[in-house]
């Protein structure tokens, strides 16, 4: 049995969830060592942390990786990869991930399975679950057998990390050359606006997708939200269309919020909405796609023509309040 | 500024229920309409904004088959100046690193500055042609970005990052931007400027013009394949609720005040 390398995230200087996913994923794809590959500055001590789960944990401490850069870590992983010739590089499907994946696979020449849901076999290539057309497809994929190796990328929260994992492993540290990416360079991280409203802390959202077609069409969605005494929050097309601010944006591209009831009206329910989505509210979704991905995760559902559902709900509610 | 921007033409499910064809492999694809790739609209869009800006030229290609073609057909109405298209029946069943390849080879043998491609496709979604095709021309790149503007011999990008915050990096040219949509306002496509560009010469290459080795790409090169398609497996889910529209929001509305919403 061969062996793993998983890349470890960290976010807000935390070592990212995904780091005990991918570990036990890595295991659970018969993996007889996996290794870590920690990038960043001044992190012995999420080294020490993550020797539970890994039964190697590299380091590679350095100033250049104080902000983690998707090209300055495939650069510094490529020559890594082809010297300890790990079976699977496993790397989180996250914004950092999918910037580095596909140039790390090109500088190491490893098939790349991207977004993965569940590894069904490692033996004799790699065949693996993966989702398409927005959710609404999932897809069985083959990495064909190849000798180097490969390198998937894993969506977080679709694979369980170990209850208590007591790998008890080493650390070992990696040198890290100079001027790993000297094409790209960091300027700045930009802090959000406080915006206008706080969906963060709303007991009651309404949430508007793609549904709503039109932007004058929120004029209903403002009223249903008012009569609920809720704020009015939203999927990223709403925001790409500039209806909505940025501020109102619920999922792993926007905010998350943990709101008591959360009604999504006209969002199909993809996993980047439903990611910012947290602490298990009571969802209620309103869409017109029988089969859409919303109706998986909702606790109620109605399958209709918001346009008529949506003032309809708001007359008996205010019904309802007398 | 010679401006490359990789356009797909991709079927318009956003809306719609799915069905898994008989071959299943593919989705069943009747009813559907096809268009731009989302996110490659936004490609075009930032594209003729820097030549509007710096002055230049912007190439639209895509690799594909014959209806392919609308979709540079539609880039040329927006306002690119040329179009190419890759085709050749050995690219079919390319999986992302063929499409890298093929792109690689086209490109690199023309002038560029700048290439800009969606950052993922909303077909079949692997975000990688992209970051590949920097990566096999050699040239920096970022993912995901939501601004983009060109200064002397840099790009500033602003790219998404985790958390919900946004980093802006600098890019040295020549460069590769995979653009997140929304990051501006695409430009209306009218039938009246398709019509105007109807006439316009789109070269066509093959593996032959583009020196490529036909068991590189296609079905013969793919190191990924598409074994099967299926729906979601059913989950228990929602409880759905039945009856007319009135009975149904009297429902949710008992639900809502059940869990304390109202």
């Amino acid at each position: 049995m061969a062996d793993s390398l998983v890349l470890v995230e960290l976010v807000g200087g935390e070592i990212d969830d995904s780091a005990w996913e991918l570990a036990e994923a890595a295991r659970n794809a018969g993996s007889e060592k996996v290794a870590a590959a920690l990038l960043g500055k001044d992190v012995a001590a999420h080294a020490e942390t993550l020797t539970k789960a890994f039964d190697v944990v590299h380091v590679f401490d350095d100033a250049q990786l104080e902000v983690l850069d998707g090209e300055v870590s495939a650069a510094l992983l490529a020559p890594f990869v082809e010297r300890t010739a790990p079976a699977m590089v496993f790397v989180p499907h996250t914004n950092y991930g999918m910037d580095l994946a596909p140039g790390l696979a090109v500088k190491t020449d490893r098939p790349l399975l991207t977004d993965i849901i569940a590894i069904e076999s490692a033996n004799d290539g790699i065949q693996a679950v993966r989702t398409m057309y927005g959710g609404k497809v999932h897809a069985k994929v083959k990495a064909v057998p190849c000798d180097r190796g490969y390198i998937l990328t894993l969506r977080p929260g679709s694979f369980a990390p170990a209850d208590n994992p007591a790998a008890g492993g080493t650390i070992n540290t990696e040198e890290v050359p100079a001027a790993l990416a000297p094409g790209r360079r960091f300027v700045e991280t930009i802090q959000p606006d406080a915006g206008e409203v706080d969906i963060t802390q709303a007991e009651v959202l309404v949430a508007v997708g793609r549904g709503i077609e039109e932007e004058e069409n929120l004029e209903i969605i403002d009223s249903l939200a008012e009569a609920l005494g809720a704020e009015v929050a939203c999927s990223r097309p709403v925001v790409d269309k500039k209806w909505l601010s940025k501020s109102r944006q619920v999922g792993t591209s926007g905010l998350s919020v943990k709101p008591k009831i959360y009604i999504a009206i006209g969002i199909s329910g993809s996993f980047q909405h439903m990611g910012g989505v947290k602490g298990g509210p009571f969802i209620a979704a309103i869409n017109k796609d029988p089969a859409a991905p919303i109706f998986s995760v909702a606790n109620v559902g109605i399958v209709g023509d918001l346009f008529d559902i949506v003032p309809l709900l708001e007359e008996k509610i205010n019904e309802a309040k007398g | 500024m010679e401006i490359i921007v990789c356009v797909k033409r991709v079927p318009d499910t956003a809306e719609l229920e799915v069905e898994i064809d008989r071959s299943g492999g593919g989705i069943e694809e009747r009813d559907l309409a096809y268009g731009i790739n989302e996110w490659d609209n936004f490609a075009v869009e930032a594209a003729l904004a820097i030549k509007e800006e710096h002055g230049g030229k912007v190439t639209a290609i895509t690799t594909g088959g014959e209806d392919d073609e609308e979709v540079l057909r539609r880039a040329l109405a927006m306002g690119a100046d040329e179009a190419l298209h890759l085709m050749d029946s050995a690219f079919e069943g390319s999986d992302a690193q063929g499409i890298a390849t093929i792109l690689h080879k086209a490109i690199s043998a023309r002038p560029f500055d700048l290439i800009l491609t969606g950052a993922i496709s909303s077909d079949r979604s692997s975000g990688q042609v992209g970051g590949m095709l920097a990566a096999k021309l050699g040239i920096p790149q970022v993912a995901l970005a939501t601004d983009l503007k060109v200064e002397g011999s840099k790009a500033i990008v602003t790219h998404e990052v985790e958390g919900g915050l946004e980093r802006v990096v600098e890019l040295d040219l020549p460069a590769l931007v995979s653009v997140q949509t929304g990051l501006n306002e695409p430009r209306y496509v009218s039938i009246r400027g398709i019509r105007k560009v109807s006439s316009m010469e789109i070269p066509i290459l093959g593996s032959g013009d583009l020196g490529l080795d036909a068991a590189a790409v296609g079905s013969a090169g793919a190191v990924v394949t598409v074994e099967e398609l299926f729906l979601p497996p059913k989950v228990e889910g929602a409880e759905m609720l039945e009856g007319d529209e009135e009975e149904m929001v009297e429902q949710l509305v008992a639900k809502l005040r059940e869990q304390g919403g109202l």
